[in-house]
């Protein structure tokens, strides 16, 4: 039994921390422009797609696959927010959500006409090596997943907190024209987060891809909704809030599939969501925002 | 041979004219509730397969004339509005179209794994009741019905909600009553659309009722206009006709959709129809 939940509790993790990833992306969007980026989990699914023509075209060397996929979708990421969500930036907060719903519509049927609505198989990056500790088999490729993971978290605290960009960018996110007129070009500093969120996307896409050894031009909407859950329960707008909350989605889902049913993994998630939502939606590191009359 | 011909192309238009009809009901429900009311709904199509579901089993399982599996239908719509719109209509703007989100895959999972809903396989089967003469029946009541709630008191009482929430609560509107009751009749008619939806192909599924399928709905509503019954009604008719006539290039549909709601809200976030802006 012990047994069991440890390596349930390891696969929780492994998906937990590729849901914090896409997270992030989410919670820092979120936390600039006070917007849901809708098309962030199509934004992940062509990360995972452009990481598949790379490894199967270019090279096998993962860091190659993964660097790629993570710079193009950085573009991809700032291009759809110059055409999608720039112009309505100050409309009202319903227009630039269907602008966002527009958005991840286009990515993902585009995706659907160039390559088929068929799923690809992923190659093999990595071989299979597995470890046996106390009796619990643990795969290289869960550890692997786990370090990246938590590689890149640690790169973007440093980001957000030792660059000079970090500051501007949590400058706007306190108040955006206080901020501006600070000097702080706002512009930039939302198309650098919509850069920094999409190719975190791109490395989960990856991370998923070499995981299941599957991608699907529509496993984009499922996979982003579920990490956005992750967001809203960690408290939307907050960074460790994004991490804390995957990990704990992940590990919920996990453990629900193993010993409830595995029928029902999709709506754990929106479970906890409703739930959180009633009992504390501010999350759990998120701050309540005072209403202003 | 032509007359063949002329009996197929009038049958293929009743069908689309019937589903359309069956739009307008929802959207103009979900006009209630996100155009007047100001309270952005992402799971309308689960109200519609909750009232899907409920009246095909009435009228299966218990073969309940048609008029009582669509009194049923909106019925369960209603109350299921109501049971959801209690606790999470405190949420605002983004949280409760998430909250609304997530209700509605919650429906579909569950749907999907009771066997006693046909699970996956859907349920076949439906008495095929519904025709245009009885939609366009329900379209027009709708319509009144909509014009004559909004133009009463309790309508001014909504619509002050959507203008400014705080300073309705102090003239003393009760707002949670007031949302709770937009949510209810919303839901109820998404729930008859439903109804009649499933009595119209006699075969539903859960994967009809999607989160695609709202965000169709809401894309009507956007087009036309939100807080305008013209609107509504004429936005329905649009993206239920177009993808029908554009059916040759049905590949492009999708893209074409997501690229029109983007120009939309840029050079037009009103709608055709719209006048007001409503700010969720």
């Amino acid at each position: 039994m012990l047994e069991i939940i440890l390596k349930q509790l390891l696969n929780g993790i492994t998906v937990g921390s590729i849901y914090s990833l896409i997270a992030l992306g989410y919670t820092m969007v979120y936390g600039i422009i006070k917007l849901i980026n809708f098309a962030h989990g199509d934004i992940y699914m062509v990360g995972a797609f452009i990481g598949l023509i790379v490894a199967t075209q270019l090279t096998s060397n993962f860091i190659v696959v993964i660097v790629v996929a993570m710079a193009l979708t950085a573009i991809l990421g700032v291009l759809v927010e110059k055409v999608a969500y720039k112009p309505v930036r100050n409309s009202s907060r319903i227009s630039a959500l269907i602008s966002a719903i527009g958005a991840s519509i286009f990515i993902s049927n585009l995706v659907v006409l160039i390559n088929g609505p068929q799923r690809e198989a992923y190659p093999q990056i990595f071989p299979e090596i597995n470890f046996v500790i106390g009796g619990i088999t643990i795969s290289f490729l869960q550890i692997f997943i786990i370090l990246v993971s938590i590689a890149l978290m640690f790169g973007l605290y440093y980001i957000v907190h030792n660059t000079k960009m970090g500051v501007a960018m949590r400058a706007v996110s306190q108040n955006m024209t206080t901020a501006r007129l600070m000097g702080i070009n706002s512009d930039k500093v939302i198309s650098f987060t919509f850069a920094i969120g999409s190719s975190l996307a791109a490395a989960a896409g990856v991370l998923v891809g070499t995981y299941y050894r599957a991608v699907d031009p529509l496993m984009g909407l499922l996979f982003g909704l579920k990490a956005f859950v992750a967001a809203v329960l960690g408290g939307i707008g907050s960074i460790p809030g994004a991490m804390v909350g995957g990990l704990v989605l992940g590990l919920a889902e996990v453990m629900g599939v193993a010993f409830i049913s595995p029928s029902f993994r999709d709506a754990i998630a929106f479970g906890i969501l409703i739930f959180i939502l009633i009992v504390k939606p501010s999350g759990l590191f998120g701050k309540a925002t005072k209403e202003k009359v | 041979m032509d007359s063949i011909l002329n009996y197929l192309f009038n049958d293929y238009i009743i069908q689309v004219a019937t589903i359309t009809g069956i739009n307008i009901i929802m959207v103009l429900g979900l006009n209630l509730i996100t155009g007047v009311t100001g309270q952005l709904s992402l799971g309308h199509a689960a109200f519609m397969s909750i009232g899907a579901y409920s009246s095909s089993i009435i009228s299966i399982k218990l073969g309940a004339p048609f008029i009582v599996s669509l009194l049923a239908g909106t019925g369960f719509g209603a109350l299921f509005g109501a049971l959801l719109g209690v606790p999470i209509l405190r949420l605002r703007g983004d949280y409760l179209a998430i909250a609304t989100l997530g209700f509605g895959e919650i429906v579909r999972v569950v749907i999907l794994n009771t066997p006693y809903l046909g699970g996956a396989l859907g349920i076949y089967g439906i008495p095929p009741s519904t025709n245009l003469a009885i939609t366009a029946f329900f379209v027009v009541f709708t319509i009144f019905f909509m014009y004559r709630l909004e133009k009463s008191r309790h309508g001014l009482a909504i619509r002050s909600i959507r203008e400014d929430e705080i300073a309705a609560e102090m003239m003393g509107v009760n707002i949670s009553k007031y949302k709770v009751l937009s949510f209810t009749i919303g839901s109820a008619f998404a729930g008859l659309g439903g109804a009649l939806y499933a009595h119209f192909l006699s075969y539903i599924n859960p994967i009809d009722f999607g989160f695609m399928k709202s965000i169709e709905q809401l894309c009507m509503l956007v087009l036309g206009g939100m807080g305008s019954i013209t609107g509504a009604v004429f936005g329905s008719i649009v993206l239920s006709t177009v993808p029908e006539i554009l059916r040759f290039a049905s590949e492009y549909r999708m893209v074409t959709y997501g690229i029109v709601l983007i120009l939309m809200m840029v050079f037009r976030p009103q709608g055709l129809f719209g006048k007001i802006k409503v700010n969720v």
